[in-house]
């Protein structure tokens, strides 16, 4: 045996912990009581029409946000893998901001653009048509439907592109060759291969929407509606009814869970699809006269998603009042300095978020790239439960978490509430997933023979994986660290719970000044927050030479 | 660009008259201390552009210590210190909310410090604990406000009553007595005057739900709603002060009156700087600063208020005892969000 096996279990018993112990509380505490073991929490969380109507706001919530992404995200992968599509790399550049543009701000956004009364778009067909009623009212559940849709699209969309990207176009071409329609190619043939990805990333929105806590908070809490998640927030409230939240969590847990367990039994029959390899040739589609009717439903769909929002952002942000027009009496930068010179709290956020960030992020890529390098090379007996626990926080909600969290950690031995300690280790625990499948994907594309080659000439093997593993995956894992860090600057559910005035970060921030009601200080930590996004991104693509969310060489 | 100039000038203005009184000051013993402390941490519900400008204030008057500002709801502020409580955390110095029941829990718990600020003595009964534990810092009330360019003047709600009326059903807005202490007082003090079934018929006409006393005023201010069903007066007066079109009615029927208490922690960190930044508060200049650029009231007995704002005595006042808004602090919240959803 080895003597870098220390380091391998260190690892796994990390894992274990950041995991265990949090769920391990959340399940003691649902059914613990000061007179012995109970189910009377259970029982009360069930029985209270008040949290029935959140439990059923959830699920209708999250199920019309999959059946959205996939109406939206299925055909524009469609259009950008498969057919010529002008502007390809504009919409697929589109789209990856509004995977990274955090959710919240899009809720927060579209309160300014389609609040009934106030909100711009609104005010604008109002003036257009002369009607009194509104276009749209945010402030429902179609309005919350339709804003987390916009932001979880992509999800549904990388799913299929990617599937698509790994199709070759015989069998379509043998379609049409046989005289059938695009269309009807589409709907008979590429369709059932991607049938697979479609219903997987379905799951995968309906479990980013069933996960959210910042636009239920921002759209459904004044429309007089709870979800899950704002409900498990709110038992926080003074008096605290831990107990209740923790009995709310587990529904969310399982599912969670259950909906995971069948996205893995569809993923891995792949089935009907002839994937085979790089080798077949993909030959995109003219699309003829619908070519930019095609390109214009697509920029309509991003310009909800990024340029309004954006646009609204950078206005409410240089103006006095949001709602009145732009004029020369309205123009201020008082909001900057306000949020920046005079607001104490933006200073010590900022810090804390990118103490947090760069830290989460280096141990949390560190961990990943351990992890994956040990279930790629097989290293140690029960690599694949390493792997297991690794992806496992994916199920775990971030308000869930935070709770488990809190339970766990406002207690001896581990005092963290009130530190950032607490707060990277959600946040490690959190991003661990998402950290671990980028690594991995990374050493499957280091081949072993040159650490072979290494050991053969007596290298130990940590310093192969100093010498030659690490140079080969450097960019790799720096991609791992610029999406953890992406992950982390934007996280709200876990925090939000976990917070210390002490320890504010910016999400938590925006989020008290979204209940005061200051609009153009969020508006400015909001476009601070998407530039330090953004540099990130760019940075990633530089050092992959690629966008990070497909195939493209 | 008078408002530009208002903060400046308060700046200097307390500055000379600190800069004067200074000699004569008993607070020269701690003032050593209190530097050496470098700070003090402040909980605090009053509005955010108020508290950073008291804060402000308080550094120009004493350089080298440092204001914490934590600015939150009442209901998030009592809710955080107990958790970091829990934890045994002990941050905070001064703690400044809108629901004064919750320093008659505080009280309870022996959470306080026993002290009395300079010069409070000459405050009337209603802003002082008998026991000497917390005071009002300010004072506001709960008001109704509408959009002056989508309600007249003649079509404006008088009463609390009146917003009943199915007319305004979806024109609405109510804060949160579940964030806001000025809300739940509002609360309790119409529940003892009109009953809970006033709050069950204001919830049919679907009114919007904000979080914050301060929230109400600016989204009538914006236009998304007409009427705000409450919120202290004094956010809407200075939206109107600033020229957005809102105007605040007192309603006959009474208005809920708002003392927001003040109090040093048993367990505060930098007790000094918690001494001296809590005088500094009442100090006449700083309660003149809050009554006039901030349109709050105060009970300094010394201080002039702006001449278009009613005098405390002028309204017909609703007054809750302490006591009481922290016996029902659930009852309200957990009524108020059955009838409103959230």
């Amino acid at each position: 045996m080895d003597r870098s096996i220390p380091v391998w279990v260190a690892a796994a018993l990390a894992l274990v912990v950041l995991m265990a112990l949090p769920l391990g509380w959340i399940g003691w505490v649902s059914v613990s009581s000061e007179s012995g073991p109970t189910l009377a929490h259970y029982a009360t969380v069930f029985q209270d029409p008040q949290l029935q109507k959140a439990l059923w706001n959830t699920v209708v919530m999250a199920f019309w946000v999959g059946l959205a992404s996939v109406a939206l995200g299925a055909p524009m992968a469609w259009l950008t893998a498969r057919t010529d599509l002008p502007g390809q790399t504009l919409i697929r550049g589109l789209i990856m901001a509004s995977f990274v543009t955090p959710p919240f701000l899009g809720a927060f956004a579209w309160v300014m653009l389609a609040g009934p009364n106030a909100g711009l778009l609104n005010k604008l067909y109002r003036n257009l048509s002369g009607a009194d009623d509104a276009l749209v009212n945010i402030f429902t559940m179609p309005g919350l439907i339709f804003v987390v849709a916009i932001y979880t699209f992509p999800y549904v969309y990388i799913m299929i592109a990617n599937t698509l990207a790994l199709i070759a176009s015989d069998l379509e071409e043998a379609a049409a060759i046989l005289g059938a329609g695009r269309l009807r190619v589409a709907a008979t043939v590429t369709l059932p291969m991607v049938a697979p990805a479609i219903l997987s990333g379905f799951i995968l929105a309906v479990l980013q929407a069933l996960a959210l806590f910042g636009s239920p908070a921002i759209l459904a809490l004044p429309a007089g509606f709870h979800t899950i998640t704002t409900q498990i927030w709110s038992f926080f409230h003074y008096p605290p009814k831990v107990e209740m939240a923790a009995a709310f969590s587990i529904p969310l847990l399982l599912a969670t869970a259950l909906l995971l367990q069948v996205q893995k039994r569809l993923l891995g029959r792949r089935g009907y699809a002839s994937i085979g390899g790089k080798g077949g040739r993909r030959r995109a589609i003219p699309l003829g006269l619908w070519r930019y009717p095609a390109l214009g439903g697509c920029l309509a769909l991003l310009a909800c998603a990024i340029f309004l929002p954006y646009g609204v952002l950078a206005k409410a942000a240089l103006s006095r009042a949001w709602a009145q027009p732009l004029t020369w009496d309205n123009l201020t930068l008082a909001n900057f300095t306000f949020t920046f010179f005079e607001y104490s709290a933006t200073q010590s956020a900022v810090l804390n978020t990118l103490e947090l960030g760069v830290m989460t992020a280096t141990v949390g890529a560190g961990l990943a790239a351990l992890l994956a390098y040990v279930t790629n090379r097989r290293l140690i007996i029960g690599h694949q439960v390493l792997a297991f626990l690794a992806l496992a926080p994916i199920v775990i909600p971030g308000v869930v978490l935070a709770v488990g969290l809190f339970i766990a950690y406002t207690r001896p031995p581990l005092l963290l509430y009130g530190t950032l300690w607490i707060l990277f280790v959600a946040y490690v625990t959190k991003e661990m997933p998402v950290g671990y499948s980028q690594a991995d994907a990374t050493f499957k594309g280091v081949h072993p023979e040159l650490e072979d080659a290494g050991r053969i000439l007596g290298a130990g093997r940590l310093r192969v994986l100093g010498e030659i593993t690490a140079p080969l995956a450097r960019s790799g894992i720096i991609a791992t660290w610029c999406f953890i860090f992406i992950g982390v600057i934007r996280e709200l559910s876990a925090s939000i719970i976990l917070f210390t005035p002490a320890t504010k970060v910016i999400s938590v921030v925006i989020f008290d000044l979204k209940e005061e009601g200051q609009f153009g200080p969020i508006a400015v930590l909001g476009l601070f927050m998407l530039a330090m996004t953004f540099g990130t991104v760019v940075l990633m693509q530089r050092v992959l030479g690629r966008d990070f969310m497909g195939a493209k060489e | 660009m008078a408002q530009r100039w208002r903060f400046p000038m308060a700046v200097l203005g307390v500055l000379v008259l600190l800069g004067g009184a200074a000699p004569a000051s008993a607070q020269d013993g701690h003032l050593e201390a209190a530097k050496k402390e470098g700070k003090v941490v402040w909980y605090t519900s009053l509005v955010l552009p108020s508290a950073e400008k008291v804060a402000k204030l308080f550094e120009a008057a004493y350089p080298g210590i440092k204001v914490e500002v934590h600015r939150t709801g009442s209901q998030r502020i009592l809710q955080k210190l107990m958790q970091e409580l829990q934890a045994n955390i002990k941050n905070v110095d001064v703690v400044h909310t809108s629901d004064a029941g919750h320093f008659v829990l505080l009280k309870e718990k022996k959470l306080l410090m026993h002290y009395t600020p300079a010069g409070v003595d000459k405050f009337p009964a209603g802003f002082k604990d008998r026991d000497g534990y917390y005071y009002g810092l300010r004072a506001t009330v709960n008001v109704i406000a509408y959009n002056t360019k989508i309600v007249s003047a003649v079509e404006a709600p008088r009463t609390w009553k009146e917003l009943l009326d199915p007319k305004w059903r979806g024109k609405l807005v109510t804060a949160h007595p579940g964030y806001s202490g000025v809300i739940a007082t509002h609360v309790l003090a119409l529940v003892n005057h009109y009953g809970w079934d006033y709050f069950k018929q204001l919830a049919q006409n679907r009114a919007m739900i904000v979080q914050s006393a301060a929230d109400p005023s600016a989204v009538v201010a914006s236009g998304e709603r007409s009427v705000a069903v409450n919120g202290g007066d004094y956010s809407a007066y200075q939206l109107k002060k600033k020229g957005s079109p809102i105007e605040i009615v007192y309603p006959k029927d009474g208005v809920p009156l708002v003392v927001s208490p003040t109090a040093i922690t048993a367990f505060a960190p930098h007790p000094n700087a918690a001494k001296l930044f809590t005088d500094f508060t009442f100090t006449k200049d700083v309660q003149q600063v809050m009554a006039d650029s901030e349109g709050l009231y105060t009970g300094h007995p010394e201080v002039k208020y702006p001449a278009d704002k009613p005098k405390l005595d002028e309204l017909k006042l609703l007054q809750v005892d302490p006591e009481e808004l922290e016996k029902r602090n659930e009852e309200i919240k957990k009524r108020f969000v059955e009838f409103f959803g959230a």
